[in-house]
């Protein structure tokens, strides 16, 4: 089947089998691989893009679900070539170590900043516990975001 | 047939009357993961996640593809608890109530609640029309239940004398993504306690043994408190697996009914 959508404001389509997941259609036929495979069971959240506004685990999603969807990845949380604050934060503090789990973690970012400006850290530790870093322990990740929080509260 | 996104119900309904071997698709928290580690290969996915009759919401009827997000905002006390327990931020945007009937898992999260509230599964095919099925009839073993093979559930319908003290607890290795050791929700309404337990049987139980017990004690003191949670911990029926052991189960049993009495106590 034929599936048309838009990623990161573009109008995008693929050949697919219905059942297959978005991730493999971002990455295998998209040419789109900011969005990281790793557990494929929708628990470490390194895969996580932004759909019709909901963030979510895109191996978990059947692409043939997403007929007019409008799909934000990875790739199109930076704005015009400028880093959107929360890639600056976690640049800022540190926040990566060997990089698998960033995707996940700055889409999840994007999204909390996008609902809430000024999250407390019960609310980014909430946020933060559908991604899994097993390098930073999320300190580094814990200050950036909290950074970022108080910088516009 | 590959794929059907339906987005009313007459359309899946066609689409499930058609193909009764197609696989119904609510939010893939649980359908995905076959796909994705079990290399397993639908022979056509109806997707029912924005059909427009189940996402209806309200007091006495939840649509079958509301999802986790939307029911932790919601009225029912533990249904809010327990949602909000489930997964994780992006499992709870996708994951849905219906989907956790179908699925009928042990551990489902949601079906110890729907048993608290006496609550029936509304399903319908294209042929036969609706149907309401009482909850312990609808589930009959580890993911089993009695759903034929051209039905689609549509809803849960939560009766009238649904108590409005209700509280929801579990045991699991730590708090997110993670699949409860025990589950547990405790209901008080006109009739008494109701108490229910997920992940200590084939399907969710009632301890009816235990709530009688309790509805009949002229007093909440102590020794009633802890007959109760002895009591629980006995009906329970637990097995060992690689989460647990069934001791531990069965004792966990009755610390959280126990808890959850109390709480619906101060209530």
């Amino acid at each position: 089947m034929i599936v048309t959508f838009t990623i990161n404001g573009e109008d995008r389509g693929a050949t697919v089998a219905g059942w297959e997941s978005l991730l493999t259609v971002l990455r295998d036929d998209l040419g789109l691989a900011g969005s990281k495979n790793a557990c494929e069971q929708g628990e470490c959240g390194s895969c996580s893009v932004i759909i019709d506004g909901e963030n979510v685990c895109s191996c978990l999603i059947m692409v043939g679900d997403l007929e007019g969807a409008a799909i934000t990845t990875v790739e199109g949380i930076a704005i015009e070539g400028e880093l959107h604050p929360i890639q600056e934060a976690i640049l800022e503090e540190g926040g990566v170590q060997c990089g698998f789990c960033t995707p996940g973690f700055v889409v999840t970012g994007a999204h909390l900043f996008g609902d809430d400006p000024s999250p407390d850290e019960a609310t980014i530790r909430e946020a933060f516990s559908g991604n899994i870093c097993r390098c930073t322990g999320y300190g580094a990740l814990l200050r950036a975001f909290g950074q970022l929080a108080e910088g516009e509260s | 047939m590959d794929f059907v996104a339906a987005l009313d119900l007459e359309t899946a309904l066609d689409a499930k009357a058609e193909h009764p071997e197609a696989e119904l698709l609510a939010g893939g928290t649980d359908l995905m993961v076959e796909v994705n580690l079990a290399h397993h290969r639908p022979h056509g996915v109806i997707s029912v996640r924005r059909c427009s009759e189940l996402l209806e919401l309200d007091e006495h009827r939840i649509g079958a593809a509301v999802t986790w997000a939307r029911l932790e905002r919601g009225t029912h006390r533990a249904l809010a608890q327990l949602a909000r327990t489930i997964g994780s931020p992006q499992i709870r945007a996708a994951g849905t109530l219906g989907g956790n009937v179908a699925t009928a898992s042990p551990a489902g999260d949601g079906l110890p609640w729907i048993a608290a509230m006496n609550g029936g599964i509304e399903v319908a095919s294209r042929d036969r029309g609706g149907r309401l099925i009482p909850w312990d009839e609808f589930f009959v073993g580890v993911k089993e239940t009695t759903l034929a093979p051209d039905e689609i559930i549509t809803a849960i319908v939560v009766p009238d004398d649904a108590p409005s003290v209700q509280e929801f607890a579990k045991v699991g290795v730590r708090n997110a993504m993670v699949i409860a050791t025990v589950s547990c929700v405790v209901a008080r309404g006109e009739d008494g306690f109701r108490v229910a337990l997920g992940s200590v049987a084939p399907t969710p139980i009632r301890a009816t043994s235990a709530e009688t017990m309790l509805n009949g004690a002229a007093s909440m003191d102590e020794s009633v408190l802890a007959e109760f949670a002895r009591i629980v911990s006995d009906e329970v029926r637990p097995i060992t697996d690689h989460r647990s052991t069934e001791a531990y189960r069965r004792h966990a049993s009755g610390v959280l009914a126990r808890r959850l009495v109390e709480r619906c106590l101060a209530a």
